[in-house]
């Protein structure tokens, strides 16, 4: 098995594109190395993207961020102007895994796992997220929910990888929330995740929403429908009823050891609403 | 093909050593450089027994490659106690006996050394949530949540 570092975003991609074996990127390994262990991945090829300055940093770009595919839930979680401007991307972050984790743990390897249960992929979605991919080709931009088809399927050609996300511009009173439902309080996969993005103008109405829902299909979806549910109101009884029931109807969940069919869908609905009610406070005081 | 060549340090010394590209840091710390300190519990991040710090940040050695830490900062449990002198964490452990079988106790010690250098008097929530990576199958919680409050007075009063 080889191991690569390499220091610049090309040699990255020829590595990968030239590798005849099957070639992985390791961001921050919480998964890969877990995966390597159990016999899951045998790589004959290991690329640690670490050493490319881009996947290590978080900038404020036109008004919006680029966050570095390999920066770490440690990292952002101390980044207090990102956490003030995306509150509900750092705390789906920083709910993957123990502190131990999240030292290691990055937003690039969280979406590339390819996981419908993956905390950040919702935030990132409901943010409005676009995936700066690299490959042989160059360089193209993914909007988030288009990275990933189903389980373990990821929309990258070989040689490509996710080098960072961009965060739009964010107008005043703006913010977001997630939330997820776990048996416990720590240490647990999503069994149902919610992410909700929203704006509203100077009377409190919401101008502009994105929820996305996490662990109820084969991938993180994004409900254009619930967004739409709450668009123009104040999120009165009404409208959360609305995008409860929008929510509901998005769902298309497998029953398993964590969660049922029946019970993912009924919580799907009431974490939208929470975690709407979450971004819609947070945004009045923004 | 030819082992990577690594150098590195670890508790402030200089160290190098040769490895295979899936030999975890936890493999190298154990098996190659002889420091048997932190344990292997898990070998998945789940249970926190091989906790270490690179670069001053807390990390699973299970979860890094042994190739990874060429020019880090590396910091076991064996760089706790100074000479015969226990560090106040090691101390308090034992006063509170936090610790059965012991297998999980170098982790807790090097987890609870970086909450206590970033937050000098955490809360027994702060405690919990920050320790909800290291597993004990022994004692129950309470005493190490104890020992970790204990050892951060001492601590503070220096």
């Amino acid at each position: 098995m080889r191991y690569e570092a390499p220091e610049t975003v090309e040699g990255a991609t020829a590595l990968l594109a030239g590798s005849a074996g099957e070639a992985r990127v390791l961001a921050g390994g919480t998964d890969l190395l877990v995966q390597m262990r159990a016999d899951i991945v045998d790589p004959a090829l290991i690329v640690d993207i670490k050493g490319i300055a881009e996947t290590r940093a978080v900038t404020e770009d036109k008004g919006g961020w680029r966050i570095g595919a390999a920066v770490t839930g440690a990292e952002l979680k101390e980044h207090a102007r990102l956490k003030q401007a995306w509150p509900g991307v750092v705390e789906a972050a920083n709910l993957i895994g123990s502190t131990q984790v999240q030292g290691r743990a990055t937003l690039g390897g969280n979406l590339c796992n390819g996981s419908p249960a993956a905390d950040s992929v919702p935030a990132l979605i409901a943010a409005g997220a676009v995936a700066i991919l690299a490959g042989p080709q160059g360089r193209r931009e993914l909007p988030v929910e288009d990275v990933m088809l189903g389980p373990r399927k990821l929309a990258l050609g070989k040689g490509e990888f996710v080098v960072s996300f961009r965060l739009p511009p964010r107008p005043p009173r703006s913010s977001d929330a997630y939330l997820r439902f776990i048996p416990r309080t720590e240490m647990d996969i999503a069994v149902v995740g919610a992410g909700v993005s929203l704006t509203v103008d100077a009377s409190g109405t919401i101008m502009d929403a994105r929820v996305s829902l996490g662990a109820v299909a084969p991938r993180v979806l994004l409900v254009r429908e619930a967004a739409q549910a709450i668009v123009g109101s104040r999120l009165e009884r009404g409208a959360q009823d609305r995008l409860e029931a929008a929510a509901r109807a998005a769902c298309a969940p497998i029953d398993d050891k964590r969660g049922t069919i029946e019970f993912r869908i009924q919580v799907a609905g009431v974490l939208a609403r929470r975690a709407a009610l979450i971004a819609l406070d947070r945004a009045r005081t923004n | 093909m030819a082992k990577h060549h690594i150098e590195t340090t670890v508790n402030g010394d200089a160290v190098e050593f040769l490895c295979e590209t899936e030999d975890t840091l936890l493999d190298v710390l154990r098996d190659t450089l002889n420091m048997t300190g932190s344990k292997e519990g898990c070998a998945s991040g789940d249970c926190g027994a091989c906790s270490v710090t690179l670069d001053g940040r807390l990390v699973c050695s299970c979860l890094v490659l042994g190739c990874e830490v060429a020019g880090r900062r590396i910091e076991t449990i064996e760089g706790m106690a100074r000479g015969e002198t226990l560090h106040p964490l090691q101390k308090k452990f034992l006063e509170h006996a936090a610790l059965q079988c012991g297998i999980c106790t170098p982790g807790f010690l090097v987890a609870s050394r970086a909450l206590l250098e970033r937050n000098p008097n955490p809360s027994d929530t702060e405690i919990r949530y920050w320790l909800a990576g290291n597993l004990c199958r022994c004692t129950g919680y309470d005493k190490i949540v104890s020992a970790v409050k204990d050892a951060a007075v001492a601590m503070r009063k220096g």
